[in-house]
C-alpha cells in the first residue's frame, strides 16, 4: 500500500483529496442508474469512520451530502423523517429548540444519519438505551433491485442487515427515527475518580442506576500501582432550563499538521497526568454544562486530527465480556509497556439492550476506545497483539474504527455474519469488506 | 404558473395556513425565485430557522415539494410554493402579484450554459440570455415598481463574478450576468432614497448540482452554498450594496479587471 493510500485510509473524510467519481445523488434527481450500472459503489456520508469501512478504492463512492432534506418533523411526538445526508449537528439545531434530543449520539455531531445507521453507533447511554439502530422506526433502501421500505414488520431481515450493515446492503434514501424528550439543553455532570480497573468495575454498575450517561476517561500511561486509573464523567439531562442549540462551527481550528513527533511518549504522559489531576478537582461537584461540551468536546476544535501530524493515527475500539476484566488489565499493561500510550482512551460499560442490527458491534461488556499515532509497523503490531487478546477473550472489535481486522477475526466477532451476507448487494463493496470477506 | 398548495390544505387562497403557527406581527417574509437550487434552498433554510414566511418559486413541482417540507420542518412559519417557469414572461405579472407583499426577494435561479455549444447553437445562446438576464429583468422591473410604490423592500440579485469580464470559457453566461449586475446597479441608483434597497451578489465557484460536471480545482476557490447564503444574509442585514462571496473574489476580480486587454485576450482563464 502506498503511503498516500495508507494515510487516506487512516483519516479518510478529513482530507480534501478524496475524489467522488460517482455522482452526488440529490433528492431532487431521480437518477439511480449508478445503482444498476456501476460495478462497485458505496454510500459515503461525512467520512468520520476512522478506518476503511467508508472507502471504496476499487469502485465509486456515492456522496450523500445532497440528500440532506428533512422530510417530516412531528414536534408533538418527537418523530423525525430525514434523508441520510443530514448531519447530527444540523438535526440538533432543529430538534433541541423544540425540546427533543438524539436518543443515541456518539462523541461527535459531525456524522450523518445514514452513517449512524450503517455503523449502528452507540453513545454513553448504551446500558440504558441501546444503539442508534434501536430508534430507527423504518427506512427506505435503494439497491440494485429497487426501492425497499424496511422496518421490523416489513422486509425485516433487510432492515436488520442494514442497521450496522456498513453501507453494503444499499443506499438509505430516508429514515424515520424516534427522538428523546428533553426539558433543558443543559446536562448535570458529576465527576468520579477511580484508581484501578477493579474499582471502575465496582462503581460502574451503581452509577447506571442514577445516571443516563456514563463514560470514563482512562489514563493509558499510568503504570504500576496507578494502572487503570481514570475519571468517570456521569450525566443526566437537566430537568428544566432553556432549550438552546450549541455551536455549529468550531471555535478553535488546528491550522496545519503538527510535526509527527509532537505526540510522543512524554507529551502524552504529561497530558494524561495533567488531565487526571485537573478532573480530580471536580470530584463531588455537580457541574451544569451545555450538552455540546459534554457530548462533543472535540467538535470544538476543528481539524483536531492534525495534532497527529501528516502520518495520521489509528483508532481501535473493542469490547470484552464483563467476566474478562483481567484481559482488560493485560491489554492495558501491554499498551503501557509499548510506550505508545493512547492520547485519549475512553472506557464504557455496555448493557444488555440488544440492537436489531445483524452486524451491530455493541454488546454487553467493557468497551475501550483507543487512538495511536501512526508509527507504521510498530503501531500495527501493537494493535494486532491487542486484537489477538480481544479475540481470545471472546470480545469484538468495531469495524467503524478498524483498518486491520482479518477475515478470521471478523467472522468470530460477528456471529450473524452468514445471515448478513445474504443481504449484501452484489454491486456494493468497501475496502473493509474486501478485506474481511476473505 | 400554477399555485401549488401545501398538502392537507383545501384552502384555495394563496396564503394557506400550513406551517408552524406563530404570532403574526413580527414574522418577516421573503420570496426565493429559484428555491430548488442549492443556493436558493440554502438561503431559504437560514430564513426558515429564523421563522420567516417563505414564498418559493421554482420550475419542478417534485423538487419544490421536497424543499417545502424541509423548510417547514426547519421552522418556517409558512411556506407557499409556486410552480413557475421563469422564462414564461407572460405570467410574470401573476407571479409578482402573489409575492409583492414580502419584505425581501432573492433572485437565485439561473442556468449554466455549455459555452462550446453556444458557439454555434444560437438557440442555446438566446435561451441562456433569456433565463439569466431577460427574465430576471422582467421580474426585477415589476418588483421594483411594487416596492417603490409602498416605499419598502429589498431586492437581492444573485449575479456572478463571471459578469465582471468576458472570458472565452464562459462569456455567454458571463455577459448575461454582467448585464444583470449593471441593471441591478442602475435599479439601486434609481431607488436610492425611496426605502427600497438593491443588493448585487457576485458569488465565485459554488459546489452545487449546477457545477457538478466541473473540475473542483483549485479546491480553495470552491465553497458550499451554505457559506454563500450566510454571506448574503449578513450583507443584506448590513445594508451593503454589492457583495463578492467569498470575500477574496473582490481581489481576484480587481486583478483580473486590471489586466490590459492586449494581454488578457491571449490568456486562458
Amino acid at each position: 500500500m502506498q503511503p498516500e493510500q495508507a494515510q487516506r485510509a487512516i483519516v479518510p473524510g478529513w482530507r480534501n483529496d478524496i475524489q467522488f467519481p460517482g455522482a452526488s445523488p440529490s433528492s431532487k434527481s431521480t437518477d439511480t442508474t449508478m445503482l444498476t450500472e456501476a460495478t462497485s459503489v458505496l454510500p459515503f456520508g461525512n467520512g468520520r469512520s476512522y478506518g476503511d469501512s467508508c472507502l471504496n478504492s476499487d469502485g465509486d463512492l456515492i456522496d450523500t451530502c445532497r440528500l440532506d432534506n428533512i422530510i417530516a418533523f412531528d414536534r408533538i411526538n418527537g418523530v423525525l423523517t430525514v434523508e441520510p445526508g443530514v448531519a447530527f449537528s444540523d438535526l440538533l439545531q432543529i430538534i433541541v429548540p423544540a425540546g427533543w434530543f438524539l436518543p443515541v449520539t456518539p462523541g461527535t455531531s459531525q456524522i450523518t444519519v445514514g452513517g449512524a445507521i450503517a455503523n449502528d453507533v452507540h453513545g454513553k447511554n448504551h446500558y440504558r438505551d441501546g444503539t442508534f439502530g434501536c430508534f430507527v422506526v423504518n427506512l427506505t433502501l435503494a439497491n440494485s433491485t429497487g426501492l425497499h421500505v424496511c422496518s421490523l414488520s416489513e422486509n425485516a431481515e433487510l432492515f436488520r442487515a442494514t442497521i450496522g450493515g456498513l453501507g453494503l446492503t444499499g443506499i438509505i434514501t430516508s429514515a424515520t427515527i424516534n427522538l428523546m424528550r428533553i426539558h433543558s439543553s443543559d446536562m448535570n455532570v458529576e465527576t468520579q475518580v477511580f484508581n484501578s480497573l477493579d474499582e471502575f468495575a465496582e462503581i460502574s454498575r451503581p452509577l447506571h442506576e442514577s445516571y443516563q450517561y456514563a463514560v470514563a476517561w482512562l489514563d493509558c500511561t499510568a503504570n504500576a500501582k496507578s494502572l487503570g486509573r481514570g475519571v468517570f464523567l456521569n450525566a443526566n439531562h437537566a430537568d428544566n432550563g432553556t432549550l438552546q442549540y450549541g455551536s455549529k462551527h468550531p471555535g478553535l481550528n488546528v491550522p496545519v499538521n503538527f510535526p509527527s513527533r509532537t505526540l510522543n511518549h512524554f507529551s502524552i504522559k504529561a497530558f494524561n497526568q495533567l488531565y487526571f489531576y485537573m478532573q480530580r478537582r471536580n470530584v463531588g461537584k455537580q457541574l451544569q454544562k451545555h450538552y455540546h461540551s459534554y457530548f462533543y468536546p472535540l467538535d470544538a476544535i476543528g481539524q483536531w486530527h492534525r495534532i497527529y501530524g501528516s502520518k495520521g493515527f489509528y483508532q481501535y475500539q473493542f469490547i470484552v465480556p464483563l467476566t474478562e476484566i483481567s484481559t482488560m488489565k493485560k491489554i492495558l499493561t501491554v499498551i503501557v509497556e509499548s510506550g505508545m500510550g493512547s492520547f485519549l482512551a475512553v472506557l464504557k460499560e455496555f448493557g444488555k439492550v440488544s440492537s436489531p442490527g445483524m452486524l451491530s458491534f455493541p454488546r454487553e461488556g467493557y468497551c475501550l476506545a483507543l487512538d495511536f499515532a501512526n508509527r507504521a509497523e510498530k503501531t500495527e503490531q501493537l494493535i494486532a497483539r491487542i486484537d489477538g487478546m480481544v479475540a481470545n477473550a471472546g470480545g469484538a472489535a468495531y469495524p467503524a474504527k478498524d483498518r486491520l481486522m482479518s477475515a478470521t477475526s471478523f467472522e468470530q466477532y460477528f456471529p450473524q455474519l452468514n445471515e448478513f451476507k445474504q443481504h449484501v448487494d452484489p454491486r456494493f463493496a468497501s475496502d473493509f469488506w474486501r478485506r474481511v470477506n476473505g | 404558473m400554477a399555485n401549488k398548495q401545501a398538502p392537507n390544505s383545501d384552502d384555495k387562497q394563496l396564503v394557506s395556513d400550513t406551517g408552524n403557527t406563530n404570532e403574526q406581527s413580527n414574522i418577516k417574509s421573503a420570496a426565493i425565485l429559484g428555491a430548488s437550487s442549492a443556493l436558493g434552498q440554502a438561503i431559504a433554510r437560514q430564513l426558515a430557522e429564523q421563522g420567516h414566511t417563505l414564498y418559493l418559486a421554482a420550475r419542478d413541482e417534485v423538487k419544490l415539494d421536497t424543499v417545502e417540507k424541509d423548510l417547514l420542518a426547519r421552522g418556517a412559519s409558512k411556506v407557499i410554493s409556486l410552480v413557475t417557469d421563469f422564462d414564461d414572461i407572460g405570467r410574470h405579472d401573476e407571479l409578482v402579484k402573489v409575492i409583492a407583499c414580502v419584505d425581501s426577494v432573492y433572485t437565485v435561479y439561473g442556468t449554466l450554459p455549455d459555452q462550446t455549444l453556444c458557439e454555434n447553437n444560437w438557440d442555446a445562446t438566446m435561451a441562456a440570455l433569456q433565463t439569466n438576464f431577460i427574465s430576471t429583468v422582467s421580474l426585477l422591473g415589476r418588483l421594483a415598481y411594487e416596492f417603490e410604490s409602498r416605499g419598502r423592500g429589498t431586492l437581492i440579485v444573485v449575479s456572478s463574478v463571471a459578469g465582471d469580464r468576458g472570458r472565452k470559457s464562459n462569456y455567454v453566461y458571463g455577459s448575461a450576468k454582467g448585464a444583470l449586475s449593471i441593471f441591478s446597479a442602475g435599479l439601486r441608483n434609481r431607488l436610492a432614497g425611496t426605502g427600497v434597497h438593491v443588493l448585487t451578489v457576485k458569488p465565485g465557484f459554488i459546489d452545487t448540482p449546477m457545477t457538478q460536471h466541473l473540475e473542483k480545482k483549485p479546491a480553495v476557490l470552491w465553497v458550499n452554498a451554505d457559506k454563500v447564503a450566510t454571506d448574503i444574509l449578513k450583507a443584506e442585514a448590513a445594508g451593503k450594496n454589492s457583495l463578492y462571496t467569498p470575500w477574496f473574489w473582490r481581489y481576484i476580480l480587481l486583478i483580473i479587471s486590471h489586466i490590459p486587454e492586449f494581454i488578457f485576450k491571449r490568456l486562458s482563464l
